[in-house]
């Protein structure tokens, strides 16, 4: 605990620090450029580190790791590609793999259809790969269905894959020897918080069980995700709306389906309140069924996606400064921002888990008191 | 918001539901189900061996009570044991005196009276071992002086109720 408190005091003071040295560097910085050159490449590195930032959060349909230019001024992708999965009416299914694209530079080819990638979304073309555009710039090519296994979903069943092993490997544990063994011992007390201080304190001791195994695999699931989108490699997927609506739609379904008489009971008919307000209660109450997943997929979402934006941008505060206080500074900030991210991570794993386990709670709760 | 909808990806969500419910119910299978099994099963375990220790402790410690208290009782057996002998010891020797006492006085008693009858036994048949002894003396000297018995008798019977004992 006390460590904790020092952590956030050091975490706060380079905040500080940072803040009031970037606001000093900005101005001399106005001070001294004032021709027009130097103001137009680093508006122009402002855009690519933008750019950057914008693409690092998509998803993509190639496994790629960096890319760089060679000396020839080609872009040079370092990485793998993946199968592209796609179905529309009049096409059928299309399986390809993703080298056909080129990174967005080809239209690829597949049983004499054509598909162009564009803006990371694969648009259905001719043969030369031509795109019309409406008046608001968005292409109006048809979009088939995309079923591709991306980069996210590559990620996501590696993630599983080492979830599974990991945790089927303890179990395995568990039948030579009472006691956890190696990695065991590390997650065997967090096992005992999900259970311990976040099922059984929401959900109540009579019906945590059938939830358990949605609330470790959700915990560990967003947990992980979250720690390993931190690595250089940084494939966050919980910044992907898709994801987090996937993970609170699962948790809603959760809800609804095991809820008994007395949740229904409490949207449909709330006790204990005249009847007008009963009536003007029940599309409320439904709302809120509704709300409160929904307020778990943003939540997750904004939380992980402003925290990669911020983490990036101050990376990218090192290249536009480029002198001996800016970057060092840029630097500490963006460390102190690491740390801070690291126990987000963790955080909203917790969130997301306890909120559910206490929508769960109230689904199965008992009014015995009514 | 209609950045964000439009950054959907229905084949994202489509892999992530798949994914992650299969995960869910593999993990529930090969590992939550099995791990949280061996945790409460330990948990079990140590509870009930917590549980019997207490419970061996609790059961020493009447033990403990149970000896102290035999001890003591046993003590004072003994010590009520040894007053009754005591006791015991004391009232036979009084009895013993007592008896003795009594057979004692009885015993004199009875040589008091012995003597008593003996000595009536031998001043009669001293009277009358007297008697003849004097009626003899008194034939042998009567003999020679007295010619009418019947005067002499009298006279003698006159002089015995003369004599006195002592």
């Amino acid at each position: 605990m006390r460590r904790d408190f020092l952590i956030k005091k050091i975490t706060f003071l380079l905040f500080l620090v940072s803040f009031i040295s970037v606001a000093q560097h900005h101005d001399n910085e106005h001070a001294k450029h004032s021709t027009s050159h130097t103001e137009e490449t680093e508006a122009s590195l402002g855009e690519e580190i933008k750019e950057f930032i914008n693409h690092h959060l998509l998803d993509s349909h190639d496994f790629g790791l960096f890319s760089y230019e060679d000396e020839h001024g080609k872009e040079v992708h370092v990485g793998s590609p993946l199968p592209v999965i796609l179905y529309d009416a009049e096409s059928g299914l299309n399986v390809f793999s993703s080298s056909k694209f080129h990174h967005g530079e080809t239209v690829a080819e597949n049983n004499g259809s054509f598909f162009k990638l564009y803006h990371g979304k694969i648009y259905k073309t001719d043969a030369a790969g031509t795109i019309t555009y409406d008046d608001h710039h968005h292409a109006t090519n048809t979009k088939p269905i995309d079923f591709s296994i991306t980069k996210n979903v590559s990620f996501i069943f590696l993630v599983a894959l080492f979830m599974f092993l990991v945790f089927t490997g303890m179990a395995k544990n568990y039948k030579t020897s009472a006691l956890p063994k190696g990695f065991g011992r590390l997650l065997e007390p967090l096992i005992l918080y999900v259970r311990d201080e976040i099922a059984i304190p929401n959900i109540g001791k009579k019906h945590y069980r059938k939830y358990m195994s949605y609330l470790l695999t959700v915990f560990f699931f967003i947990w992980i995700v979250n720690l390993l989108g931190l690595t250089p490699v940084g494939i966050n997927v919980t910044n992907n709306i898709a994801v987090t609506l996937s993970l609170a739609l699962i948790t809603y379904l959760l809800t609804t389906f095991t809820a008994n008489k007395n949740y229904w009971g409490h949207i449909f008919w709330m006790p204990g309140v005249p009847t007008p307000m009963k009536i003007l209660l029940i599309p409320i109450e439904l709302l809120g069924t509704i709300i409160k997943p929904f307020s778990l997929m943003i939540r997750l979402y904004a939380n992980i996606t402003a925290g990669h934006i911020v983490l990036m941008s101050i990376i990218g505060m090192m290249f536009i400064f480029k002198n001996w206080i800016g970057s060092p500074l840029s630097f500490g900030l963006a460390f102190a921002l690491s740390l801070l991210e690291l126990l987000v991570a963790a955080l909203q794993a917790y969130i997301f888990t306890m909120l559910s386990a206490l929508y769960f709670g109230s689904a199965v709760e008992e009014h015995d008191d009514h | 918001m209609e950045k964000l909808i439009e950054q959907f990806s229905l084949g994202l969500f489509f892999w992530q539901s798949v994914l992650f419910v299969a995960l869910v119910l593999l993990l529930k299978k090969f590992a939550w189900k099995p791990i949280l099994e061996a945790v409460n099963d330990r948990e079990e375990g140590i509870k009930n061996a917590l549980e019997s220790a207490e419970e061996a402790k609790k059961e020493m410690q009447s033990l403990n009570a149970d000896n102290e208290r035999i001890l003591k009782e046993a003590r004072a057996e003994r010590d009520s044991l040894l007053k009754d002998a005591r006791e015991i010891k004391e009232k036979i020797i009084s009895d013993a005196k007592e008896e003795a006492q009594e057979q004692a006085s009885g015993i004199i008693d009875a040589a008091k009276s012995a003597i008593e009858v003996e000595k009536q036994a031998a001043i009669s048949h001293l009277k009358s071992q007297v008697a003849n002894l004097s009626i003899e003396i008194a034939e042998k000297v009567v003999q020679k002086e007295l010619a009418a018995k019947e005067d002499q008798l009298a006279l003698v019977d006159k002089m015995l109720g003369d004599v006195t004992l002592n």
